[in-house]
């Protein structure tokens, strides 16, 4: 474990009666990051939270902060602060007392508590809130509350749990860059949970993407968007194209696959090992698919699709194609020469093979 | 650590529930129990026996009030329910935002008052001297005064108006979570009032039912006021029989045993109601 | 039957006949109770002789002796108070433990303890008190014949009353408590533990203040039970007599406008408790 990290999990495992919900969880959060973990409902994220807070007890693992053991700590003593995925802000309280209760706890005097507290609510963008009861404040409001109960009592570590998943869209994408630019101000560590791909590609340093309990692959957002190490990342983490072939030849990084209908594709292997004869995934980016072959010197692989429908969504415009009964997308191009596409009419594909990963099939 | 603390919790938790509930109610009832099996055989000397309990088949007066009581207390229940279940209905599903809650309210305020008020506003109304007999001595359609106290309607009336809010406020609250869907999705396959009554809102409104007629039942059985003030001579009341015995003749033993008699009368009819309409006592009560 | 489907007018004539016919039921007796607690007669019936506060302030001096110058029904007023304190006290703690105890911790048996709980909401008034009266005056009874020592708080007497009606209002109080205990998230608590707080400050701060809107109004319903209560009370009371058991007395020796007055007092008392219990649970839900 790095010197200067401020979180740090070795081999964390918790057991349910008939599950493991946290598998051989390691992890090592540097200071000052922003840390995501991505997985899909029910992977087990916020029971690994629950052990870092302190609320659950791990079968076996270690948890360190700041260099800590922190295991047989209480919760009330751990030097870490969680934002509930429900919020938990205590109905009985106005904004201020909630804001004030850790630092009641912490025998702060109420000179003091005061001036904390009308700066916090300053930064998170609430002044002048702190007599409001909380029912009266908007989802956006009351998550700024939380957060600024937390962040009031600077801790080391801010654990958060899908905090966003109970706002609506538009509010979500606002509070994403928001959070993002608070963690950067207050410097605070934060662990933050999520099964929302696009929450955890924009505001994090590092991610982990979470699956039955154990870390597939941990990596800033891009490296997990450009080289994910495993099928699941590949299709979890954005947008993806998978191609189900055969193995038919291979040659140093480059392995090429025959689909059902015959056509010959090939791409980057990522899996060890692969022979020909195995079953294998190609994955490839609808934006990594060009409809019209640009550059002419290098060596492309090319694929001929039949065209279904094209689908209209500003920016994010798609035409989905069809070979050999498996689908694939393929972004349209922005000046509209595209949008007419009648289906059935079919065009030529193709795509570098550095972009294209190719791994082992799950089954044969 | 954690478990011997939460056993240290538990414990400390137990001990007053065990305490009240032991002290003061299985305790009490199985005393009672044992006193009822006694028999005194001089002022200081006691035998087991059963002879309480040979006393209350043998004396006709005893089973009889016995009975009487019994059947009243069920008489009475099913009138409130046939009373209440229309009011309830209109408070739950028909009366609207202000008038509702005004409504209930209004239902609530008699039972501020305590039993023995509320009878006596009924003894004012309906004695000799009364204001319904001297209302209609005014206006000329009787010729003397008229007593309605002390029969078994006058009786009637008063438990029935005991029981009310205690039917209401079970029925008002099963029937405000109808789902009214369900109540037009009956009429619209098909259903006339009368089937739509029985099949989706009774069924519905069951649990209320059965939680109202336990609660007005047992109040009922073991009302004493109401009986001893508004009714007459021959209009015994078995709670009254048992307070003769402890009050007025110091025959704890018999009395005891009246009450066990009592007890278990309750217990089977309550018991009884739960299983014929397939309730449990858990939910409908708590 | 219900508001979307038509119904005919007669049937909502009738029903609307049946509401009115209804609500005087239930409101004469209160009516008339109040009505001749003012009038200027011996004796609570019609005719009409005038309005008069004697009934409350007469000192005696003509004959009358008003509510406030009745010192026996001064001094039950007293002695009732006096118990629906200490049952209110007793009870409304009780039930917030057992609230804890049933919502909160899981043992074996839990689901039995629950029923026995809910027991003396099934057993009649006058039984619980007659129970009560046997098991511990039998006790006081033995202990004096048979060592000579007097027990007299077991005697009938207030401390008998007190406990018979903690024994089946503890139920009630429990039920209101945990009913709202069930709604109560977990999840503050956790979120207290989290901000530094230990289990106790967390229950104290957090979860009791939740608790509070059911407390207020487990102690109104506690206090006014208590006060209204007779059947229990009257196979308890010794020479001390709550209110209820010496109005009763009263009204056997036959009804005065003084009962009127009292009864009218009585009413407005309560409907008070009540509307401060209800209204402040309102205010903070
Ligand atoms: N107390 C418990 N007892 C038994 N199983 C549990 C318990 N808590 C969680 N689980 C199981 O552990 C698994 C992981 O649950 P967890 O709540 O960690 O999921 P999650 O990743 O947070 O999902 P979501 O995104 O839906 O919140 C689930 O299958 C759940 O059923
Ligand atoms: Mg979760």
């Amino acid at each position: 474990m790095g010197k200067d990290s401020d979180l740090c999990c070795d081999q964390l495992i918790r057991r349910f009666d008939h599950m493991t919900a946290v598998d051989q969880v390691s992890l090592d959060v540097p200071a000052g990051t922003f840390f995501s973990i991505l997985g899909p409902s029910g992977c087990g994220k916020t029971t690994l939270l629950r052990l870092l807070a302190g609320f659950d007890r791990p079968d076996s693992g270690d948890i360190f902060i700041r260099g800590q053991r922190m295991n047989d700590v209480a919760p009330n003593r751990r030097p870490v602060n969680m934002v509930f995925q429900h919020l938990a802000l205590f109905p009985t309280m106005t904004v201020g007392e909630n804001i004030a209760y850790g630092l009641r706890r912490q025998k702060v005097p109420a000179a003091e508590r005061r001036k904390r507290i009308a700066e916090v609510l300053e930064q998170v963008g609430l002044p002048g809130m702190s007599d409001r009861n909380p029912q009266q404040l908007s989802g956006g409001q009351r998550q700024r509350v939380a957060l600024a109960r937390c962040l009031v009592l600077r801790p080391t570590l801010l654990l958060l749990d899908e905090p966003l998943g109970a706002l609506d869209l538009k509010l979500r994408e606002q509070m994403k860059v928001e959070l993002k630019h608070l963690q950067k101000s207050f410097g605070t560590t934060f662990v933050y949970i999520t099964h929302d791909q696009s929450e955890a590609m924009v505001m994090s340093d590092q991610v982990a993407v979470m699956r039955n309990g154990r870390f597939d692959q941990v990596a800033p957002p891009e490296e997990l968007y450009r080289h994910p190490a495993t099928p699941f990342v590949a299709g979890f983490v954005g947008d993806n194209n998978r191609l189900s072939g055969e193995v038919t030849r291979v040659s140093g990084d480059t392995v090429e696959l025959t689909l059902a209908g015959g056509a010959q594709v090939s791409g980057l292997a990522v899996s060890p090992g692969l022979t020909p004869g195995q079953q294998a995934d190609l994955f490839i980016r609808p934006e990594a698919l060009q409809l019209q072959p640009t550059v002419t010197g290098e060596r492309l692989s090319r694929l001929t699709a039949g065209v279904v429908t094209t689908l209209f969504d500003g920016a994010n415009s798609r035409v989905e194609l069809e070979v050999a009964g498996q689908t694939l997308f393929a972004r349209l191009p922005q000046d509209g020469s595209w949008t007419s596409l009648a289906g059935g009419h079919p065009i030529q594909l193709s795509w570098a093979p550095a972009l294209a990963r190719v791994f082992a099939g799950a089954t044969p | 650590m954690r478990a011997s603390a939460n056993r240290l919790a538990l414990w400390l938790l137990m001990a007053p529930f065990l305490l009240w509930i032991l002290l003061l109610v299985l305790l009490p009832h199985l005393d009672m129990l044992r006193v009822s099996f006694q028999v005194r055989e001089s002022w200081d000397s006691l035998a087991w026996g059963l002879t309480q309990y040979q006393n209350f088949f043998e004396e006709s007066y005893y089973w009889r009030t016995f009975v009487r009581t019994g059947v009243m207390s069920l008489f009475t229940t099913a009138l409130t329910l046939l009373i209440a279940f229309p009011i309830a209905w209109y408070i739950a599903r028909l009366a609207s935002g202000r008038a509702k809650g005004l409504l209930f309210l209004a239902c609530l305020v008699p039972f501020w008052a305590s039993e023995l008020v509320r009878t006596y506003g009924w003894m004012i109304l309906l004695r000799e001297s009364g204001l319904f007999s001297t209302t209609l001595q005014a206006l000329g359609l009787v010729d003397g005064p008229v007593e309605m106290l002390y029969n078994d309607v006058a009786v009637i009336i008063g438990l029935v108006y005991n029981g009310l809010l205690f039917m209401l406020v079970p029925l008002v609250t099963t029937l405000d979570g109808l789902d009214e869907n369900l109540v037009e999705a009956g009429y619209d396959l098909g259903g006339g009032h009368w089937t739509v009554l029985r099949e989706v809102v009774i069924p519905w409104a069951m649990p209320g039912i059965v939680s109202g007629c336990i609660v007005v039942f047992m109040l009922t059985l073991g009302s004493y006021l109401t009986p001893i003030l508004m009714g007459g001579k021959d209009s015994a009341w078995f709670t009254e029989q048992i307070f003769t015995q402890f009050i007025t003749r110091f025959n704890w033993e018999q009395g005891a045993a009246l009450g066990v008699l009592l007890l278990l009368l309750s217990s089977l009819i309550v018991w009884a109601g739960l299983r014929v309409t397939g309730q449990s006592l858990r939910k409908v009560m708590g | 039957m219900i508001r979307s489907v038509p119904r005919s007018r007669w049937f909502d004539r009738l029903y609307l006949l049946y509401l009115v016919a209804f609500f005087l039921y239930l409101a004469l007796p209160l009516l008339v109770t109040a009505v001749f607690a003012f009038n200027d007669a011996p004796f609570p019936s019609l005719p009409w002789k005038g309005f008069t506060l004697d009934w409350y302030l007469a000192d005696g001096s003509a004959g009358r002796t008003g509510l406030f110058h009745d010192d026996g029904l001064l001094s039950a007023l007293w002695v009732s108070v006096q118990v629906a304190f200490w049952v209110t006290l007793v009870s409304v703690s009780l039930g917030c433990l057992n609230a804890v105890l049933f919502e909160r911790l899981e043992f074996r048996g839990k689901e039995l303890l629950y029923l026995v709980m809910l027991l003396p909401l099934v057993i009649p008034g006058v039984i619980l008190g007659v129970s009560i009266l046997v098991f511990y005056s039998g006790m006081a009874n033995t202990v004096s014949m048979r060592w000579q020592l007097e027990l007299d708080l077991f005697r009938p007497g207030l401390p008998l009353v007190v406990m018979g009606q903690v024994a089946f209002i503890t139920t009630l109080s429990t039920l209101v408590i945990a009913a709202r205990l069930r709604k109560f998230d977990r999840q503050l608590e956790e979120a207290a533990l989290n901000l530094g707080a230990t289990p106790v400050v967390a229950w104290f701060t957090v979860t009791l203040p939740w608790l509070r809107p059911a407390i207020a109004g487990a102690a109104a319903m506690a206090f006014l039970m208590s006060f209204e209560n007779f059947n229990t009370t009257v196979m308890l009371t010794g020479s001390d007599t709550p209110l209820t058991v010496a109005l009763f007395n009263r009204l056997r020796e036959g009804s005065t406008p003084v009962l009127n007055a009292v009864a009218l007092l009585l009413m407005v008392g309560s409907a008070a408790l009540a509307v401060l219990a209800t209204g402040r649970s309102s205010k903070t839900a």
